[in-house]
């Protein structure tokens, strides 16, 4: 059902890797470094600035693919990955899109399970690529069969 | 102070064991990260999706996980992080961190990560490359 998705792409949004938002992330995950909180450990740092959480892009917009209509309960987050150019800066513009990269369908032991892999990116402001990270969405026979239109 | 580079295969990090996981995680997590799926934050949704309890946000887990690499920032960072997501997490599980060094390269190392419950249940398990400068 969602096979004629893949390859669409979302439009590119500028985030901001917020100081604040760095903080309450970090504090979420128990990890409150102070390379990633404190200033003058980020500025004596080899980065210059404090940097974020290899997981904090998931606070970020990602624009919208238009067609694309995900409900927002019973969908299993099955895998997850994120791969770096290099760490994100406190402080820095990241322009954020989104890609549907694959979908397929597989039987497994709850019925029929589809598989939507969609690709986030990040990039710097003259489009070198910073981040991209996948996630692999499982949606289950019941939920597809709401979503039928 | 151990560093990351100084590893040889086979060796771990020192694995971290996690408090209990309260209800608090996991509001803090959805306010943090923006991710206000009711199942992990409110005890009636959670049982309307068919869940014994309210669970953790498997990116709670993967974002705990990372913690094992962050006090080596002066070395490298990590290039890539996959994680599968196995089991889910509830309310007062103990979850303990665990990476193992896989693979040297000159400039790269290849860990398997892993989070188990209190029972040694496997939560969440996958990969990561951490790049040396």
């Amino acid at each position: 059902m969602f096979k004629d998705q893949i390859g669409k792409q979302s439009n590119k949004v500028k985030n901001t890797v917020e100081r604040g938002a760095v903080k309450k992330f970090a504090e979420a995950i128990g990890d409150l470094h102070p390379i990633f909180v404190d200033e003058a450990t980020g500025k004596n740092s080899r980065y210059q600035a404090n940097i974020a959480p290899p997981t904090f892009p998931r606070v970020f917009e990602y624009g919208v693919i238009e067609g694309m209509n995900l409900p927002n309960k019973g969908l299993i987050h099955g895998e997850q990955t994120f791969h770096y150019v290099r760490p994100l800066l406190v402080g820095e513009d990241v322009y954020c899109f989104s890609k549907v990269k694959d979908y397929f369908e597989k039987k497994g032991n709850f019925g029929e399970m589809g598989f939507l892999v969609l690709e986030n990116y990040g990039e710097d402001a003259q489009g070198n690529l910073i981040f991209s990270s996948t996630s692999t969405i499982v949606i289950s026979e019941a939920v597809r069969k709401v979503l039928v239109r | 102070m151990i560093t990351i580079s100084q590893l040889n295969v086979g060796d771990s990090l020192k694995e971290i064991q996690l408090k209990p996981v309260s209800r608090i995680d996991l509001i803090k997590y959805a306010g943090a990260s923006g991710d206000f799926n009711p199942i992990h934050t409110i005890d009636d949704e959670a049982a309307k999706a068919g869940l014994p309890g309210i669970i953790a946000h498997g990116m709670w887990t993967m974002g705990n996980l990372a913690k094992l690499f962050t006090e080596f920032y002066q070395e490298g960072f990590l290039k890539d992080y996959s994680i599968r997501f196995k089991n889910m997490v509830f309310l007062n599980d103990v979850i303990t961190l665990q990476a193992e060094l896989k693979e040297k390269a000159e400039k790269q190392l290849r860990f398997s990560v892993l989070a188990v419950n209190q029972n040694g249940k496997e939560v969440i398990k996958g990969e990561a490359v951490y790049q040396l400068y």
